[in-house]
Order: structure tokens, then sequence, then C-alpha cells
């Protein structure tokens, strides 16, 4: 019986800390079956053995942060039947969009000696920025186990069942007693879900590393957060972390002094 | 005679960007320049402003495969400029959550990355075809190490209940029970897993290093000591400046480090265990011998069973860290925010991680400095690179690249703390 041929994947980076694509190889008990399914065919984080497009899916990692990234993901999308990004860098521009508050020539001065040896853009974008993109996976980190479900969803041809609801749903599934009704400001109520509502099972507040949830209140938030004592320095800051170029967390935190 | 080149496209199974050119004459490698392309993220830029609070979240994001060791060199450095100190059960649980880093990084390293090389495979999945159990075990392996920064993290990746003083929340007893139960197969495995790295082919290579480690007075070294070296140097971690310096060099964006007066240095498995093996408890000394090793091991190809002995050594470290559990009365100790400045450095999987933050009065962060693993050993892989390509340069070019990657792979650099892409230039003249 011949065999039935496996649909083609691609991993790429571009800036990133590797976390997202590390969540493939950490589905410790998952990564032999799915090799078993689909053909890994260029994974360099993993193997040598990387085969030319194109590909039927690719997972996008990291965000576009120089001119010869802005170039090559042009040639990613040609390579790449669906195109998915994974994380908070390819999805929103990452930590690292925090450049675009500041003049990148000072950040190139602050950390190296010879500012001339460095080629940057200005800016950190994601990917949708330079290219269409079929699906946004949100997190920084991903959680693995969506991953998977992203993966499955693409190879059966339907769309991912992932909730774009706030991580406060998240806390009432898991049974965890809300933190902002003990004080400590949360962002989880204009967070998107798919961590699990971790920080609040720790008792500390939502940190917003999933970015903005679908229509969130970022005001009526940002009010609960004053009541609580927050300063608006404060509010700034959390708005302003890893998914700091989403647009409703972006407009958040400018109404914010520093 | 004529110049030659061979283009590699990718350097595999590193996590980040770079491409390597020799120049070679009479018979010799006369350079090695290992350049390192991963985009500038800046984190040293963006974290001036902001609070010490939100500084473990932060430089979490340097590392997807090592965040602990960022979290933990951070926090140290805090509490350091603030003048307080954590002991007790807070202190065993920081040691604990760095076994967990410790088990999975070392165990996809060693299994899934570095294995491969050695039986001739491209990677760990086509080398399960041929090794099945040994592929399963040591994703069994790492699984224990996620899951014990899991129990005690939230998450395997940027895990969240590191903070300045201690932690957000203590595990119960209860949540470690079953932790402990998984380590002790885990240490089974990673015994067996030492013995069969053991058998592997390794070139006849060693190299006379500076070897550079945290040793502290009766504990292999996680996230406290002096830093000394095989060549004289023990001083305190605030006193790094005045031995090593980084260089910023035009091929590269990582910065290189090399010790004043001398030059490259190794940080690693290999430099822990040579300055540490005192340090080892007597089972892991013997197992160390029945592996062929003594006390010091200076053939970078053997890190992999160095690398495969501090997973044993972990998963036995996090058992005796369990079996003395008991819940401290607060999660973290209290810390009051002044002018100051602080130094930590703890060991990453793959060697030291040296921060040092200079704080406003309120606890802002005025300047920061961060000096990863990887950095700290380029000159010593350049180094390696040179001396590995002369003994193989009557080799095909395919081969001399294959040695080359292999090289690089000793040193389980993760490229994106400060590289995949290797383009391998021969220059010939």
């Amino acid at each position: 019986m011949a065999e039935r041929k496996r649909p083609r994947l691609a991993v790429w980076k571009f800036a990133s800390c590797d976390g997202c694509q590390l969540s493939l190889l950490d589905c410790e008990d998952e990564l032999l079956a799915l090799a078993g399914v689909i053909d890994i065919a260029n994974f360099p984080e993993a193997s040598k053995a990387v085969e030319d497009g194109p590909y039927d899916l690719s997972l996008v990692e990291g965000s576009i942060t120089t001119a010869h990234d802005a170039e090559r993901i042009r040639t990613v999308r040609e390579q790449s039947k669906h195109l998915i990004t994974i994380g908070a860098c390819a999805t929103v521009g990452g930590i690292q969009a925090l450049r675009n508050f500041a003049d990148v020539k000072d950040f190139i001065a602050a950390v190296y000696a010879s500012p001339q040896y460095i080629s940057t853009l200005a800016t950190s974008t994601p990917i949708s920025a330079h290219v269409p993109v079929d699906f946004e996976l949100r997190g920084c980190p991903i959680n693995k186990v969506q991953l998977l479900e992203v993966i499955s969803a693409f190879l059966a041809g339907r769309r991912p069942a992932v909730a774009a609801h706030s991580v406060c749903v998240e806390c009432k599934q898991r049974g965890t007693v809300c933190v902002m009704v003990q004080g400590t400001p949360c962002l989880g109520p204009v967070t998107h879900a798919g961590c699990g509502a971790i920080c609040p099972s720790f008792r500390r507040g939502c940190y917003g590393c999933y970015g903005p949830m679908e229509t969130p209140n970022t005001a009526a938030l940002a009010r609960e957060w004053q009541a609580l004592g927050a300063a608006p320095r404060d509010i700034r800051r959390a708005f302003r972390s890893f998914n700091a170029a989403a647009e409703p967390f972006l407009r958040e935190s400018e109404s914010h002094g520093d | 005679m004529a110049t030659k080149t061979i283009r590699v496209d990718y350097l595999a199974r590193i996590e980040g960007e770079g491409a390597l050119d020799l120049e070679v004459s009479d018979g010799r490698v006369t350079s090695a320049q290992l350049r390192i392309f991963e985009p500038p993220r800046f984190f040293e830029a963006f974290l001036r402003g902001r609070s010490y609070l939100e500084t473990p979240d932060i430089v979490a994001r340097i590392c997807g495969i090592c965040p602990i060791a960022y979290q933990m060199s951070a926090v140290h450095a805090i509490e350091n400029a603030f003048g307080a100190s954590v002991g007790g059960q807070l202190r065993a649980l920081r040691r604990l959550i760095y076994c967990g880093e410790w088990i999975e990084s070392h165990a996809l390293h060693v299994v899934m990355l570095h294995a491969p090389d050695f039986l001739g495979y491209p990677d760990g999945i086509r080398m399960a075809r041929d090794h099945g159990d040994a592929v399963r075990n040591g994703l069994a392996l790492k699984k224990a190490g996620n899951e014990l920064i899991r129990v005690l993290g939230g998450r395997e990746i940027h895990p969240v209940n590191v903070k300045p003083g201690g932690f957000h929340r203590v595990s119960h007893p209860r949540e470690l029970l079953p932790v402990a139960e998984i380590l002790k197969r885990a240490s089974e495995l990673a015994r067996d897993l030492v013995r069969w790295v053991a058998t592997f082919p390794f070139p006849d290579f060693t190299s006379n290093y500076e070897f550079v480690a945290l040793r502290h007075p009766d504990e292999y070294p996680f996230n406290e000591g002096r830093l000394v070296s095989n060549r004289g140097i023990d001083v305190d971690i605030r006193d790094y400046d005045g031995e090593f310096e980084e260089r910023h060099v035009a091929h590269s964006t990582a910065l290189h480090s090399v010790v004043k007066r001398r030059g490259a240095y190794l940080v690693g498995p290999l430099a822990r265990y040579a300055l540490n093996f005192d340090r080892l408890p007597p089972p892991i000394q013997a197992l160390a011998g029945e592996a062929g090793l003594g006390p010091v091991c200076r053939n970078p190809f053997q890190s992999i069973i160095v690398r495969a002995l501090e997973i044993v050594y972990a998963c036995e470290e996090a058992l005796r860290l369990i079996a003395g559990y008991e819940p401290p009365d607060a999660a973290s100790v209290p810390l009051t925010p002044r002018t100051s400045t602080g130094f930590g450095c703890t060991e990453a999987p793959r060697g030291i991680c040296w921060h040092r933050y200079d704080f406003e009065a309120d606890g802002t962060i005025r300047t920061a400095r961060i000096v990863p693993p990887t950095s700290q050993n380029q000159p010593s892989i350049e180094a390696d690179l040179a001396a590995v390509a002369t003994a193989f340069l009557d080799q095909p070019d395919e081969t001399i690249r294959d040695r080359c990657e292999q090289s690089i792979r000793n040193y389980d650099p993760c490229i994106s703390c400060s590289a995949h892409f290797l383009k391998l230039s021969v220059h010939r003249t």
C-alpha cells in the first residue's frame, strides 16, 4: 500500500526568545506521534535536515526588526499554503516593541560600544504588518495544548477552537477566587484567555502576556486599578509590556503619565 | 592555491542565527569567526525606567530555554541591591526550581540536539526510528524537569511565580510528592543516559581551557558562590568587571567576553564540573569514573557526558530538597527599595549568567547589564573551531562543516540570548 503523503510543516524564527517554538518540543508525549502524521520538513532548531518548500503549514515565531527579516518573511509567505504566527512577538511585536516608544539609536548606544556595527529597524512589527496571516496564536509564551489544536485544525481544514474571552472566564472555570476582590491589581478582565489563568492561581495579578481580549474595556479596568491604589505610572507600565504594541493596550498606556 | 568557499545555509539545532568564516593558510586555520546575526532586542535598554518588581518577568523573555536562569540572577541582584537575603526553605525552593531547568534544558540538548551528531542522524526524531527507547526516555526526562518547573512556577516557559524576595505563592508539600515519584524514575533514566552517551565515539581532541564557574563552600553551584577559575581567579561576583571585559566585535551582535589578562575562557558544564568535582556526591563521582571521566574533562565533545551527569545530580538534589521541605511561613521576604547597585550571578544550564542593576530610590532601574553565558563562550567556541577545522582540513568540506557544527553544539549555545543559520565560508589561500 502506498504511504499517504504527509502534510509538510515548517517552523521559522525571527526576533524572539525561541520559547514558542520550544513549545513544540515540549510536547514530549505527542512529538513522535506528531512526526508520524506530519512531515517536519524545516525546523532548524530541532533538525539539520532542512527540506525546500513549498510547505502546507508554516509556524512563524518572532517579530520583524531588521530589513533582512522584512524580506525573509515574504519568501516564507510565498512558500507557505497556510501561515500561522505563534506568540506575542509574531502577533503584536513582543517585548522588543518597547523600542517603538523610544529612539532606537539611544537603545543601540545603551547596549553596544560600537553602534556602527548594528543594523536594525526603528520598530518591532508583527508578521501581519508585512504579509497576510491565516491565524494568530497569542501568548508569551503560547500554550502548547492550543498549539496542537491549531496544527490539528489546519491539517483538518477547520478553524481552530481557541476562545477569545478574557482570563476572568478561565479563573471561574478553575475555581480561582478573584484576586482583584482581594485587593491585587490584575489585567485578567481585559486579557485574552489561553494560559489557563495561571497567575491568579499563584495569588498574583495577571500581567497580560496573552494580550488584549476581544473588545476589552481597558479604561474601566484602569479606574479599578486606581481605586486599588495603583499610580498612573504603574498602569502605564502594566499595559506596556509583552503586548505593548497591541492597539487597545497601546491606547490605554498613552492615557497614563510616567 | 585557489581560494575555496563552502557555504552552509543552516546551523541546525542551535537556538539563533549565525555564520562561520574560516581562513585557511598553509594547511592551518588562521582565523575562525562565528558571526551572530540574531537581531538585537535591546533588553538592557528597555529595562531602564522599569520597576524592580517587573524585572523577573521581563528578563525571563531573553531566553525561552533558560528563563529561570535570568529570573534567578535578577532576583539575587535586586536583593543584593536592597540589602535583603533569602534563606531557609525559600532558598531551597529556588534551588529546586533551578534543578527543573537544568533537567529539562540538559535533557533536550543531550538527547534531541547533541546525541544525533554522534550517531549520524539529522535530528532526534529520525534517531528515534533506531533508538526509540533512548529518545522516549530522553523526552521523559525532559518532561520530568518541566513538571518540576510547572508545579513550582506555574508553566514550563516563562514561569510566573518567581518574584524579588521569594515567590508569589509557595507550594504545599502534597503538590511536590507526585513530582518526587516522577524524579525517582527520572534519576534512574538519567543514570542510563550517562552510560549510553559514554559509549559514543569521541574525537581525540582536548583544549587547555580557562574554566570559570561559581564555587560555593559546600554545594554544587546553582544560585550562589564566588567566581573562580583554574588559573587563579577567585573573586566576589561584584568584582566581575575587575577580571573580565566585554568587547563588541564587528562580526557579531553578541558581545564577546574575555579574561582581561589572558583572553578566552569557558563557562558551562565542563567548567562547573572541573571546578566543583569535589562538591558532587560520591555516587555521582563514581558514575563519572564509570563513564570514563576523571575530575577534569578537557574534551568539549565529552561535555555531553557531563551534562548527563548534571541531570543525575539535579534529580538527586531535587529529591533531597523535596524530602526536607516544609512550607515557610511567608512566601517572600519584604524588600525596601533604595538608591543602590546590585549584582547577581547564577549557573544557567549553559554557564554563568551575570547581572548588574543600578536602582533609583523607588526601585526603578537606572541601568542594567546582563552578561549571558553564550557571549562569554564565543571566543572559546571560535578557538575550538579553528583547532577542530585544522584537524579535519584534509577531509571533504561536508565533513569539516559537520564537525564545526558539532563543535558549536558542544557548547549548547543559546544564541538567541544574544543563532540556526550557519553559513560556513572556508577561504583557502
